[in-house]
């Protein structure tokens, strides 16, 4: 993206200017309607250089791009007999549901005095302890933060990625820094934001996400999804990226210029996932990315290895009507045996079609998928024992902590069982203390590759783990 | 290859004899979001395209228009609505996006719809229920005449709203209580001509009987109107 620089003019102001209005408008890129303050006001702002306006859709050699999101795409632009200007104007359709940008519309940044936060000394009140693991990675955190480059946190599912960010977040805020926790999913904001709540109780966190209420307002903290970073333009001294390879955003530029867009020129970034993308994973091995790794669960046990097992054409025997019968033989004993598990399916289509066999053998099976709208009471009904086991798609696969749980997936060839979902999938078994094993299984006609991949990973991982002593053998 | 208004997704084409020889509409949403949108079929009131479940009309009326039409203030104006669409949950969405969004292209979705139907509909001249400068002016555009100019319908200006207030957010018994919200301007073209209304939702009617009746009042012979959404 093009950043403008300040003019000589601009530097030279004074006061005085709206405090409300730069406390509104400080690291925000928004439009008109986003600012509710009146015209006249802005205006003057503007005459007076403590805001800046610039065009929200511009075009260079007939090629559209939207500022605030950094849409490209042609098919994404459209063009109509626009009655604001009087017209033909043209919009962009990617991130539309944020308000429409527009050749007409202008998007508004704060570009005065630097607001300032009074940092209390006493900040954090969390007390835990952490694993060796997570110790190590701790540290190189805080120095990572105080930094200016990438760093990445590549850490095994259920190796407590969160509390490992809390001294560094810590150190940031006490060094004047305005920090961003960014996620692609909705989800992950809501249950982040509490417990950084929580650890950090004297400031103000705000979680964003789309339809959320403190949307405006500045705070030292911001917990947000990946989207509302639109709404943002050198806000951030460190950035947090979390589940960076998460549907929606996996091969997705967007993420990239939003993070990018948000952050200022001498900002960190962390990255923390237990699923790095290829690009990443390279980067790292040639030492370009620097990074940390947590092999190991903060519990010291190793991560159950999925095993494989071929099912026949499991398609044409769902046709049938007929479960394969490995397939019938594991969920038979678990519902004998009282394990909790999950299914997982390619798709919404096979699950749906699917759920009156599987409700044969037990007419308590439940489901759940995206879409659905109780999606939270039913993993919750499993989590209570008031339901034996759940059919799902991929969504279950973050995120998702049950007791005993064991998985199975079905069609684990098929293309949406990448292998970062697998690794994903693989990560809801064995998570607690107490139950640190369990079974997982890949059904499949067919091995593919990712599925290799991800048996491959865990090993790797695990002796990784071995070998640094943060296993209990 | 095309790309689904809705979704986004790629549109794949069958390609056969039919679709080589005929210039065929192009589509603009795929089969799938097409599935979504519940076409009103059946049998249906013959003033206002409801759906009819048998028992709560009157002989072709449904409940709601015979109440229209047994009132002396309004009876005999709006001669016809055809409505394409359940208003139904996705086309809330839809249509949501395209008129408080500003997402002018979905009007593409529904113009090889609206074609199909105007076919069969007789008029000599086409007006649209219109904005407020107000509204008009931070929507951008007006979601009705949008229809109408991707339809390639020539549209006169000859109603203007006299009260600004969003019809939305009051109650039906106030919509039907409400002195006449539209004016006519230039009546002298509309003498004699039978006229055809473009409007996004049918919802009480109450909008659309006012644009009738002011219309017929000022010298139409006769209004009938289309809507995508009942």
């Amino acid at each position: 993206m093009k950043k403008e620089g300040y003019s000589l003019e601009q530097m030279i102001i004074s006061p005085p200017f709206s405090s409300e209005l730069q406390n509104h408008l400080s690291g925000r890129h928004l439009l008109a309607f986003e600012i509710p303050f009146s015209q006249e006001l802005i205006a003057e702002h503007l005459k007076n250089g403590y805001v800046s306006e610039t065009y929200g859709v511009q075009s260079e050699n007939g090629r559209f791009n939207c500022v605030r999101c950094g849409n490209r795409d042609p098919a994404l632009f459209y063009t109509f007999p626009c009655r604001i200007c009087n017209r033909d104007c043209t919009y962009c359709r990617s991130c539309i549901m944020m308000g429409r940008v527009s050749e007409c519309a202008k998007l508004y940044r704060w570009t005065g005095p630097c607001l300032q936060f009074a940092i209390p000394d006493k900040l954090m009140s969390w007390d835990g302890t952490l694993s060796a693991g997570q110790q190590t990675a701790s540290h190189c955190v805080v120095d990572a933060v105080s930094g200016e480059s990438e760093f990445l946190v590549w850490a095994v599912c259920g190796a407590g990625k969160t509390e490992v960010l809390f001294a560094a977040i810590e150190a940031a805020l006490l060094a004047g820094k305005r920090i961003c926790l960014a996620t692609p999913r909705t989800d992950v904001v809501l249950e982040l934001s509490p417990r950084l709540k929580k650890a950090f109780p004297s400031i103000d966190v705000s979680s964003l996400y789309g339809g959320s209420a403190d949307r405006h307002g500045f705070s030292p903290l911001t917990v947000s999804t990946t989207h509302q970073l639109f709404r943002f333009i050198e806000a951030f001294d460190v950035i947090i990226v979390d589940e960076v390879d998460a549907f929606p955003y996996t091969a997705d530029d967007s993420l990239h210029y939003a993070v990018n867009k948000s952050k200022k020129f001498s900002a960190a970034t962390i990255y923390l996932t237990a699923t790095p993308s290829k690009r990443m994973q390279r980067l790292y091995r040639n030492g370009k990315l620097e990074a940390v790794t947590i092999p190991a669960r903060y519990h010291r046990q190793p991560i159950p290895v999925p095993e494989m097992k071929w099912c026949g054409n499991w398609q044409k025997q769902f046709l049938k009507k007929k479960i394969p019968p490995v397939i019938n033989r594991w969920v038979s004993e678990r519902l004998q045996q009282n394990i909790p598990f999950l299914l997982f399916f390619p798709s919404i289509q096979v699950m749906e079609q699917v759920i009156p066999l599987f409700q044969m053998l037990s007419p308590k099976l439940n489901f759940v998928h995206s879409q659905h709208p109780d999606r939270k009471e039913r993993v919750m009904a499993l989590r209570n024992g008031e339901v034996p086991g759940l059919l799902t798609t991929t969504i279950l696969e973050r995120g998702v902590t049950i007791e005993r749980l064991e998985v199975a997936v079905i069609g684990a060839e098929h293309d949406v069982f990448t292998d970062s979902a697998l690794v994903q999938i693989a990560g809801r078994v064995g998570r607690s203390k107490i139950h640190p094993t369990g079974t997982i299984t890949f059904f499949h006609y067919g091995k593919s590759k990712a599925m290799v991949e991800t048996i491959n990973h865990i090993r790797m991982m695990n002796e990784a783990a071995s070998k640094r002593g943060l296993l209990d053998e | 290859m095309s790309r689904c208004l809705v979704c986004d997704e790629g549109i794949k084409e069958a390609l056969t004899w039919g679709s080589l020889f005929k210039r065929s509409e192009a589509k603009a949403i795929c089969e799938r979001c097409e599935g979504k949108l519940h076409v009103i079929t059946g049998e249906t009131c013959s003033i206002c395209s409801r759906e009819m479940d048998g028992n709560y009309s009157t002989g072709d009326h449904c409940l709601d228009c015979s109440r229209w039409e047994r009132n002396k203030e309004w009876a005999g104006y709006l001669s016809r609505n055809i409505s394409l669409f359940h208003y139904n949950e996705y086309l809330k969405d839809i249509i949501a996006k395209y008129k408080y969004r500003g997402d002018y292209a979905l009007v593409g979705i529904f113009v090889p719809f609206l074609k199909d139907r105007l076919k069969d509909m007789e008029f000599d001249l086409v007006t649209v229920i219109p904005l407020s400068d107000e509204r008009l002016r931070e929507r951008g555009f007006n979601q009705a005449q949008a229809l109408a100019d991707l339809l390639g319908l020539l549209t006169v200006d000859v109603l203007t709203r006299i009260h600004t207030e969003k019809q939305s957010k009051k109650s039906r018994r106030e919509r039907m209580a409400l002195p006449q919200v539209f004016q006519v301007t230039q009546s002298d073209l509309l003498q004699h001509k039978s006229i055809l209304i473009i409007d996004d939702i049918y919802t009480t009617g109450t909008t659309l009987r006012h644009a009738a009746k002011a219309l017929m009042t000022a010298g139409a012979k006769g209004v009938s109107s289309i809507t995508l959404a009942r």
